[in-house]
């Protein structure tokens, strides 16, 4: 069993940088859990505390239900796999995968079976007799991965893998670790992975569940889906999805959103708990679900960006940018207009208190999940 | 009218490319002759001595050409046998009696000290680096009286402890900042991989950090191994009786016992003493220039 959990996990650098705030977190066995979130957020520290590279300021982390905050990293049955690989530059890929079984005092033919069998998986036999410095970027993080992977461990830590290498590359490599991760716990292997990344679209593809954090706190924990659909705050509501959700600022009045001086309908879900909102309100709409309309937002288009099957509508309203995706025929029949008109579907609108930023359109029973 | 304009061009870039070639040749002739011309004047001296060395003792004095019109090896032969009880193989021997465990230890200690002043936080790490520098720029002779008191109350004198022991204890400020530095510039991902694989401190400085680190070892090693062999003061500070002195103090007693000096002895034994500073030096200089650019880091 490989469950991880984070106690009130903190991290202070230097007694006065404070990094990490508290952060509770519980990773079932087996779950593939993707830490996301922007530059400086914490992420590789939280991760390194849990590798045991970097010493717990407060809290604890326990792995397996044993707490490990004391124990050296090669005895808290985990594998990293590092942005820049970190192979060992002196020794052949072979080398490289053995070291641990090595140090581990594994004997030979069990060592040399190991090898050849993560070799075969990762298809880097060819590659076995060759130095770090002979391989392309591709090829050294599968062997990174292999040495990994060799030592079965119950957790993989992933810090960034990917992010040298080029578009394509890291397309396929996703699939790979994703498969990868479903292979090992269909033969029953304890396989938990914390992967972090900054890249969302790796963060919804890979994981089972998201931890999105900002400066050293979580903003939410969930699965990709319902991160998209129903973002507990502001900020997690700006950083998933793309194009970026669209934030308007204005007050809700009645069963309406007053925008500046215009004013569109809010859905039940909303107009059910009207006496709970606040009066100042931001309101959030995702580009896709803003459709064209004959009436509605009257916006004054600015830019289209065409992206084949859809429109990237870029337009002003109310003094306020705005983004709209609608289909490329949809765009067609607008002809030479600038002043469009934009519809919210009421269904998929949410609504964030100004000074908190929650959600306060999530029904109770969300919030609290 | 095109393909002539064409031709044209291609012909006068043709001529342009040729006198371009002509004046790059010319300007490498030039510089090779300057480099040459250097190089034989910082090298004369050597290669004069190696010629004289096989001269009679009469002939050394009579002309600067450096080909002996008589060569014989009769310097070598009497040069090796010394005017002392010992043969000249004897004080080859003491030098490298000093010159291993010294340079052993060197190589040993001053690793273990860059690592823990490069990776390690410990209690006054900043104190202790700073007397580090501070003994990198005391000179030497300061602590030349002290350090005797100090092994002639530990009853070393006259052995050749001295002169490696404190060696042996990282007592080389500048090699452990030299090694300090070049570990700063090394990433630290590759030993948190190793700590992560299951390497102790020890496992993971002896597997991953040494080998990272062999060119400036080497550099360290040969540095050391070319100051003992030619340290003059430390040897005759130290050292009284003549059965241990090492070479560096034996070509100096060849000039002091006999009256009328027996230049071609002195210069052959001269030969012989640097002959294996050179050849390790030609045997390592591959390491500088491979060594240090071997990374395993791609970014
Ligand atoms: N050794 C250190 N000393 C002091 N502060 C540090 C140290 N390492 C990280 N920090 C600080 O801790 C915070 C979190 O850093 P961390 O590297 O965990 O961020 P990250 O989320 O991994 O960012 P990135 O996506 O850029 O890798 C940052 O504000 C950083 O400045
Ligand atoms: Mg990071």
């Amino acid at each position: 069993m490989a469950r991880v959990q984070l106690r009130n996990l903190e991290k202070v650098y230097g007694g006065t940088v404070k990094a990490v705030h508290g952060i509770d977190l519980d990773i079932a066995d087996g779950e593939f859990m993707v830490f996301v979130g922007p530059s400086g957020c914490a992420k590789s520290t939280t991760l390194r505390m849990v590798a045991g590279l970097e010493e717990i300021t407060g809290g604890e982390v326990l792995i397996g239900g044993q707490r490990v905050n004391d124990l050296a990293p090669g005895k808290r049955s985990i594998a990293m796999v590092f942005q820049n690989y970190a192979l060992y530059p002196h020794m052949k890929v072979r080398g490289n995968l053995a070291f641990g079984l090595k140090i581990a005092g594994r004997k030979k033919p069990e060592i040399e079976a190991a090898i050849a069998e993560v070799a075969r998986i990762l298809e880097i036999e060819p590659l076995l007799d060759r130095l770090p410095k002979q391989l392309s970027g591709g090829q050294a993080q599968r062997v990174a991965l292999g040495r990994a992977l060799i030592k079965k461990p119950g957790v993989f830590l992933f810090d960034e893998p990917l992010s040298n290498l080029d578009a394509k590359l890291r397309a396929s490599m996703r699939v790979r670790i994703t498969e990868l991760h479903r292979r090992l716990k269909a033969e029953g292997l304890s396989s938990t992975v914390i992967y972090v990344t900054h890249d969302q679209t790796e963060a919804m593809t890979m994981g089972d569940r998201i931890c999105v954090m900002q400066a050293g706190r979580i903003m939410q924990v969930a699965t990709p889906k319902e991160l998209y659909e129903h973002p507990a705050n502001l900020f997690v509501a700006g950083f998933i999805g793309s194009p970026e959700m669209n934030l308007l600022d204005g007050r809700i009045e009645g069963g309406d959103f007053v925008i500046g001086g215009q004013r569109t309908p809010l859905g039940p879900k909303v107009t059910d708990r009207l006496s709970d909102l606040p009066a100042e309100a931001v309101l959030g709409i995702r580009p896709q679900h803003l459709g064209l309309a004959q009436s509605g937002l009257a916006a004054r288009l600015t830019n289209a960006e065409f992206m084949g099957h859809e429109v990237y509508l870029h337009a002003d309203l109310e003094g306020r940018p705005i983004v709209a995706v609608v289909g490329a025929a949809q765009y067609e029949a607008l002809g030479r207009a600038e002043r469009i008109h934009l519809r919210p579907e009421p269904e998929h609108i949410h609504v964030f208190d100004k000074s908190g930023g929650g959600n306060v359109s999530l029904r109770p029973s969300r919030l609290a999940a | 009218m095109d393909i002539h304009a064409d031709m044209d061009m291609d012909g006068f870039n043709e001529a342009r490319a040729a006198r371009r070639a002509r004046l790059r040749a010319l300007s490498a002739a030039l510089r090779y002759l300057m480099l040459f011309t250097v190089g034989l004047v910082m090298l004369y001296p050597l290669i004069w001595l190696v010629g004289a060395s096989f001269k009679t003792n009469a002939e050394i004095f009579s002309g600067a050409g450096f080909i002996p019109r008589h060569p014989t090896l009769d310097g070598y032969i009497e040069g090796w046998r010394t005017s002392t009880p010992y043969t000249f193989g004897r004080f080859f021997w003491n030098s490298f009696l000093i010159i291993l465990p010294k340079v052993i230890g060197t190589a040993i200690s001053c690793t273990m000290a860059a690592y823990a002043f490069a990776r390690f936080d410990f209690p006054l790490k900043k104190v202790l680096f700073t007397s580090v520098i501070a003994i990198l720029l005391l000179p030497n002779v300061v602590t030349r009286i002290p350090q005797y008191m100090l092994f002639r109350d530990l009853g070393w004198l006259d052995s050749f402890l001295p002169l490696w022991v404190p060696s042996a204890f990282a007592g080389d400020a500048f090699f452990v900042f030299m090694l300090v530095q070049f570990l700063r510039s090394l990433p630290a991902d590759m030993e948190e991989a190793a700590r992560v694989d299951g390497a102790n401190s020890l496992q993971t400085l002896v597997y991953i950090v040494v080998p990272m680190l062999a060119p400036a070892l080497i550099s360290v090693c040969l540095f050391q191994f070319m100051w003992t062999m030619n340290d003059f003061l430390g040897p005759l500070i130290y050292l009284s009786s003549v059965e241990k002195y090492p070479v560096s103090l034996a070509l100096k007693l060849s000039i002091d016992t006999t009256e009328a000096f027996e230049w071609n002895r002195i210069l052959a034994m001269s030969v012989l003493t640097i002959t294996p500073a050179l050849v390790i030096f030609f045997a390592a200089q591959r390491y500088f220039i491979e060594g240090i650019s071997a990374g395993g880091v791609k970014g």
